[in-house]
């Protein structure tokens, strides 16, 4: 049924593409989004703010000074590692193998710091240089494989986890390396202004990294290839190279973080830091970056390995037994990912 | 005034009748109450310009999205779909624009996915499966084993696909969104006489495309929409093209049709680009052409015919199998998209969305995306140098957008295709090659970008524009190569330009007359009909 409506004058006003309108509506869409970006960088420093309060009420010394120092101590590793994930991850990978290549990392560091033939100070530099060599190329490995043959970088990196702690055990025929320096040693206990030293070098790269992805032309790539990497390398940009790059940055906080757990623990042994990769995974994600990468912040990625570590710490303080709280540690990893979701659908929504 | 022309029917009710439909969006009415009324067995067009409500209107119909305001009658009972589900027991189907194929399951599977053949009631009846898909390929004219899996099918077979897969459960209204837009001339024809087939059966079809003469050619009544509203309701018999544009846009412009670049012969300048015996994809023939600053080149030719695979194989984006390249008359070698970058040479891809630009990010990334260098210094970036260049080119190209900062998702079509432009002036891009450059683009946009293209031919750019829409190369173009499998088989110059001579060469008539030519076997992977 076609009536033939042609506005009345059957001469539509002679008005240039109306353009306005649309403005201001994706203006304020503008707005929202700006809202919602808050709200992603907020919600989760909010849900760290609102656990510190109830454990501050309900859970007895939570405030105490040596539990503030204990909590910045056991949050500091995975903080560290959490750190390379975030690259890894925003470029869209995964990377499993971060836990066996510490343990593979600190083997070798300790081998060296136990060597007999080098003075004290030389064979810590050296320790800590071999520690991040060995991080690193593991890394590389990991993203030249991934990257070069296009092979997804969770079957890779789930190689890598076996191959690193099989090399871990092989160095000392798994046995376990102790009596380092005292030097070395008595860096993992040092405080400065009441902050243990190992927390502040964590934040130092955290701040470090959150600086390459926000400042630099490095970062900016990143994210870039994360959100749309075929555009990314039609605009004639080496792709390969930052894919690889963001791995050997996994395995450079790998090295760092082996150094620091050897320090904190006086010890080095093949089995440390299994398990490592799910928690660092897990800051990262609750700290609102993408699986699917190219979106996240490393700033995200502070609170989240925070809010892991005072959630631990505070149920133990509230007398909740280790197996109860590993369930509600997993519960707030869905949570975090069911809100996240929420987050996605109000933004396609609001479209 | 109250016209009763349109043919026939019309003592039986409308089959589906929409009073006052509205639909709000935070911040945008998207559908401003919208009355619409469908006689039953018509092929009724909706048309409008990006961002008009077409989309919403459709998404209302199918249940995707719930009104705000009004009501729709469908076959004389109220219709208020609650979901998808909703829409597919009333009769309703939608074939979208983005295609919803699984790619790993076969064309039979995919065509009956709805109601797949049980024996048992669990077991899949392979038999029936096939036999039916083979009669709904036959039915869409789509020549392809139905247990070939769907990622190994183009973009237009693909789109035949979804088309059967509508028409494999019986529906009273099936709605086509855009649905020609990555199809050849012979391939829509084919699909005209599907639709029209579909109507002959009683099934009422609502048509969208940007396209005006498909809409002369095919439909019975024509909606106009405009922000939001309905402007008019008319049946095509009693308007034409002319008024149609006039109404999507509210105002005068230039149709593509016709109007060309000035007569005048453009002063030639230097050879820009020179390719020579350029072969790939296991080719033998090799395509040999020149391009001159200050030209436009257009290439025409039907789907497969290789245009995509030229343009990707000059831009070292795929593996060539020989040829060379000479760029201001010396000799390069693009082994990798950068290397094209570095001589000044860049493509624009046919899909923008997944090739030209990274959606989710601001517009001033996208901009400086293809020069990072420019605005940084050792690695660090300057924001305000970036903002300024960023708000610099969406000046200098009259870009439509909020803020530096809205993610290119938001911007409509033809600012995506501007931005995408923006992205290679900034880098200095001397040789620009453009695969569909007006693909899904509206009128107003597509003529705002014909007109850039212009400009920059005339500052001294050498263009390059695939295009599977003959008119938009005889309008823009100032010399016409036509590609048939893979081979150049002629060159037209602007006074030579004629469509028909253009599309019987496409079709290789110079070859073998009426060849099919469209379809490249099933085997042919990523082709040119990725499109």
């Amino acid at each position: 049924m076609i009536e033939s409506d042609r506005p009345a004058d059957g001469q539509p006003t002679e008005t240039p593409v109306d353009v306005a309108p649309v403005g201001i509506a994706k203006a304020r869409e503008g707005r929202l989004t700006l809202v919602q970006r808050v709200l992603r960088e907020a919600g989760i420093g909010i849900a760290l703010l609102l656990m510190i309060v109830v454990f501050s009420s309900f859970a007895r010394h939570f405030t105490d000074e040596s539990n503030i120092t204990n909590i910045l101590t056991q949050v500091t590793i995975n903080l560290i590692m959490a750190t390379g994930m975030t690259f890894v991850i925003l470029i869209g990978g995964i990377d499993l193998s971060v836990g066996s290549v510490l343990a593979f990392a600190a083997m070798v560091a300790g081998v060296v710091l136990k060597s007999e033939a080098l003075p004290g100070p030389a064979a810590i530099l050296l320790a800590v240089l071999a520690s991040i060599a060995v991080g690193m190329a593991c890394g590389f490995l990991n993203g030249f494989i991934a990257s070069f043959w296009g092979v997804p970088s969770f079957i890779v990196t789930l190689g890598m986890l076996n191959v690193a702690r099989g090399a871990a055990l092989e160095v000392t025929n798994a046995r376990t390396l102790f009596e380092f320096p005292n030097e070395f040693n008595a860096f993992g206990t040092a405080t400065l202004l009441g902050i243990p030293a190992i927390f502040l070098v964590a934040l130092m790269l955290v701040l470090l990294g959150w600086a390459v992805l926000t400042r630099t032309v490095f970062g900016r790539l990143i994210y870039a290839i994360g959100n749309n990497e075929e555009a990314v390398r039609l605009s004639g940009h080496n792709t390969f190279f930052y894919k690889v790059s963001a791995f050997v940055i996994s395995g450079l906080t790998v090295g760092i973080g082996a150094i620091i757990y050897m320090s904190r623990l006086t010890i080095a042994s093949p089995i440390l830091g299994s398990g490592f990769e799910l928690n660092a995974i897990a800051a990262v994600i609750i700290g609102g970056t993408s699986l699917n990468g190219g979106r996240g912040s490393l700033i995200g990625t502070f609170l989240g390995a925070c809010l892991i570590g005072v959630l631990a710490d505070g149920l133990i303080l509230m007398g909740v037994g280790d197996f109860v709280r590993q369930m509600i540690t997993g519960g707030v990893i869905i949570l975090a990912v069911i809100v996240d979701s929420y987050r996605a659908r109000f933004a396609a929504r609001t479209r | 005034m109250e016209t009763d022309s349109h043919s026939g029917g019309r003592l039986r009710p409308p089959l589906l009748e929409i009073k006052g439909l509205t639909k709000r969006f935070p911040g945008v009415t998207a559908l401003d109450a919208v009355d619409i009324s469908l006689a039953p067995g018509e092929i009724h067009a909706l048309v409008g310009e990006n961002g008009a409500g077409k989309s919403t209107l459709i998404k209302l119909l199918c249940g995707s999205y719930i009104p705000d305001a009004g009501e729709m009658q469908f076959c004389g009972v109220p219709y208020t779909p609650q979901s998808p589900l909703d829409a597919l027991k009333a009769g309703i189907r939608v074939v979208y624009q983005e295609f919803n194929l699984l790619p790993y399951l076969s064309v039979a599977e995919n065509l009956l996915f709805d109601s797949l053949p049980r024996r048992y009631g669990i077991l899949l009846d392979y038999r029936t499966l096939h036999k039916r898909a083979t009669t709904l390929l036959k039915q869409v004219g789509l020549d392809v084993d139905p247990h070939t899996s769907v990622e190994h099918l183009g973009i237009a077979q693909r789109q035949l696909l979804e088309i059967g897969k509508a028409l494999s459960s019986a529906s009273r209204l099936l709605i086509l969104d855009e649905p020609t837009a990555t199809l050849t001339l012979r391939e829509i024809r084919r699909l005209f006489e599907i639709i029209r087939d579909v109507r002959a059966a009683g099934v009422t079809v609502i048509f969208v495309s940007h396209h005006l003469n498909e809409i002369f050619d095919l439909c019975d009544a024509v909606t106009v929409l405009r922000n939001g509203r309905r402007i008019a309701s008319l049946p095509v018999a009693s308007t034409n093209p002319p008024e149609i544009v006039h109404l999507m846009v509210g105002h005068e412009l230039e149709t593509t049709l016709g109007v060309g670049r000035t007569a005048e012969e453009p002063s030639r300048g230097a050879t820009a680009i020179w390719v020579q015996d350029l072969r790939f994809r296991g080719n033998v023939h090799g395509i040999s052409f020149a391009l001159q600053y200050g030209e436009i080149l257009g290439f025409a030719g039907l789907v497969g015919s290789g245009r995509t695979e030229m343009l990707r194989a000059i831009f070292g984006a795929d593996q060539r199998d020989g040829g060379e390249i000479y760029r201001d008359d010396q000799k390069v070698l693009f082994d990798h998209p950068r290397d094209a970058v570095r001589h000044g040479v860049c493509l624009l891809t046919e899909n923008r969305k997944e090739e030209g630009l990274v959606l989710p990010m601001p517009v001033r990334v996208n901009v400086t995306l293809t020069d990072l260098s420019r605005i940084s210094r050792a690695g660090l970036l300057n924001g305000g140098r970036e903002k300024t260049i960023a708000q610099n080119w969406v000046g200098e190209l009259d870009m439509r957008i909020a803020s530096l900062e809205q993610a290119a998702l938001d911007l409509s079509g033809g600012n995506q295709q501007k931005l995408v432009i923006a992205k290679w002036l900034f880098r200095n891009a001397e040789v620009l090659m453009l695969d569909e450059p007006t693909r899904g683009i509206d009128v107003g946009s597509k003529a705002e970008i014909h007109d850039l293209l212009r400009r920059l031919a005339a500052a001294d750019k050498a263009i390059l524009v695939v295009s599977s829409e003959i008119p938009e190369l005889i309008a823009l173009c100032d010399r016409i190569l036509v590609l048939w499998r893979g081979r150049l088989v002629g060159e037209l110059r602007r006074n030579e330009f004629n469509e028909a001579r253009i599309l019987s060469l496409a079709c290789g008539e110079s070859t073998a007359a009426g060849e099919e030519v469209s379809f490249r076997g099933v085997t042919g992977g990523r082709s040119d009909d990725r499109e």
